[in-house]
């Protein structure tokens, strides 16, 4: 798991290689004000890509992008945030799991305008310079993944399960965790993850 | 999915507005050219699939600001539309008061799902049935008026034995729906000629001759709040299903109850995964009233709930299994602690 997304991107980068020509106009800003302008569009003609600000991972992100993109595309796409995966993109799996204000989310079935003006949290977003989060370290400690594939939603939905309180018995974080689906069956792993990083969350 | 104009509807009657305008007269509300969007579960998944196809989203989430409010009313209490089920679950009120619908919210979807999605998106979501969801059969009466139903004959084991017709047996998928209809709570309504309000048990339709047509709600209309009167801390939700979590419901039950002295006041009823539509099962609730409570009596409850049910070929299994939640979940209520 890599402390950080973009910044430390190798020279040889698959996904850059393999993404090629396509892509869309980004341009991250910071100013405020032009934020505030994207926001809140009148009726668009469905032709035309809109302009949209995410905030993600606390940078504002500006987008130029087709209306029906979601808020997992547009990070995989569009910002090469790959980091949260796309499973069914049908809400089922999981797999998609960020944290919008505070609360986990399937961010494929959240349009990108519909989440502008909000907080995005992405697995990218969870360590501080070379320190992983308490949750990642305890998938790593608990080996909590095989494959690996649904593991930043996994961490992600494992963050608000302790924040929501839901992670007080394994019954709890069984039930309130039922919404990321692990095909390699690691789940007594992510269970006693879940059950080691409680405390230290909470803790602040 | 097809491309759509999105626009963010600040106050309630810029959304009613936008809707209005897009809608074609005598359009079922399921196939009107302007949908709203809240937390878009069921209304993207179906986008995706192919199944709705809007060519204008009207993103009502900024109303929440007026319309996500828990608060007493009455002897009773006030659900705002746009609520999240995941607050609406947590909520201390409604855990102590109306379990029911605690519970029957706690136990749907998952624990994204529910951040995301509205009291009103839920009571409003679509069923599940998989000939409806994909569009490559063209035999749904639903979505195609007029095609048939593939169901009928096809693979119909989580399929509905009550409330079916000729046309249509896909089962209504909600769970919160079945304690509203079983509190007898109402609904209250925005459109065009202002607000209007009607009891929750006549907002769905049953399929009939017309499954494309799922609610009386019309085109332009906007569900704002549910009330309920009263205070139900007897209550239950009651869901089996084939895991035990993150599943729609083979069969469930809302119950609630008042008791005195181990008799039996009132008694509410309703079914939830057997039926086309949220289900009130009145008959059975008769039985209840007056009496005092043994296993004989809610046998004679759960088969009456299910008098009528009419099972196909692969989910006549949901008659026995329904009548077992039904009776489980009258001994739970009869015996939980309040």
């Amino acid at each position: 798991m890599s402390d950080s997304s973009s910044s430390k991107q190798s020279a040889f980068d698959r996904r850059a290689f393999m993404a090629g020509a396509a892509g869309s106009v980004l341009v991250p800003i910071t100013a405020r004000a032009a934020a505030e302008e994207a926001r809140a569009p009148a009726a668009q003609d469905p032709a035309l890509p809109v302009d949209v600000t995410l905030r993600v991972n606390g940078k504002d992100k500006r987008l130029h992008v087709d209306a029906r993109t979601t808020v997992l595309d547009a990070l995989r796409d569009h910002l090469k945030l790959t980091g949260s995966k796309k499973g069914c993109d049908h809400g089922q799996c999981g797999a998609c799991t960020v944290l919008i204000d505070d609360r986990r989310v399937v961010s494929c079935l959240t349009l990108a305008l519909a989440a502008e003006g909000q907080e995005i949290t992405t697995i990218e977003g969870l360590a501080t310079d070379d320190r992983l989060h308490p949750m990642q370290q305890a998938f790593i400690d608990n080996d909590a993944f095989q494959c690996g594939y649904c593991t930043p939603g996994q961490i992600m939905s494992a963050i608000a399960c302790v924040k929501e309180g839901h992670a007080k018995s394994e019954a709890d974080i069984r039930e309130y965790m039922s919404g990321n689906i692990c095909r390699c069956a690691a789940y007594p792993n992510i269970v006693a993850a879940v059950k080691q990083a409680a405390p230290e969350i909470m803790k602040g | 999915m097809r491309p759509f104009s999105y626009q963010r509807a600040t106050d309630p009657d810029t959304a009613v507005q936008a809707l209005s305008a897009a809608a074609a007269a005598n359009n079922p509300l399921t196939q009107a050219r302007a949908q709203p969007l809240a937390g878009g579960t069921t209304l993207i998944d179906l986008m995706k699939l192919d199944v709705m196809r809007p060519a204008a989203l009207v993103d009502i989430n900024p109303l929440a600001r007026d319309w996500s409010a828990i608060e007493p009313k009455g002897d009773g209490v006030r659900l705002g539309a746009l609520a999240k089920m995941s607050d609406v679950a947590a909520h201390d009120e409604i855990q102590r008061n109306y379990p029911v619908i605690a519970n029957s919210l706690k136990l749907a979807a998952s624990a994204q799902l529910r951040n995301m999605a509205t009291l009103g998106g839920n009571v409003m979501q679509r069923t599940r049935c998989s000939y409806f969801r994909d569009v490559s059969y063209e035999n749904c009466n639903k979505r195609n008026p007029g095609s048939g139903c593939a169901a009928m004959d096809g693979v119909n084991r989580m399929h509905a034995v009550l409330g079916v017709s000729d046309q249509c047996i896909a089962t209504y998928p909600g769970d919160f729906a079945q304690a509203l209809i079983a509190l007898d709570a109402i609904v209250e309504i925005t459109g065009k000629s202002g607000a209007r309000s009607l009891p929750f048990a006549q907002l769905h339709k049953t399929p009939g001759n017309t499954p494309e047509i799922e609610t009386t709600l019309q085109p332009g209309e906007l569900i704002s709040a549910f009330s309920i009167s009263g205070r139900w801390p007897r209550s239950v939700y009651l869901k089996a299903r084939d895991r035990q979590s993150y599943e729609f419901a083979l069969s469930s039950a809302a119950v609630a109850l008042d008791v005195q002295d181990g008799m039996i006041r009132d008694a509410r009823v309703a079914l939830g995964g057997v039926a086309t539509v949220p289900w009130r099962a009145r008959e059975a609730e008769a039985l209840l009233k007056g009496q005092k409570f043994d296993d004989g009596l809610a046998q004679r409850v759960a088969d009456a709930a299910f008098a009528d049910a009419k099972g196909r070929r692969q989910n006549s299994f949901k008659i026995a299994l329904g009548k077992r939640v039904v009776a489980r979940a009258l001994q739970q209520a009869v015996t939980m602690e309040i």
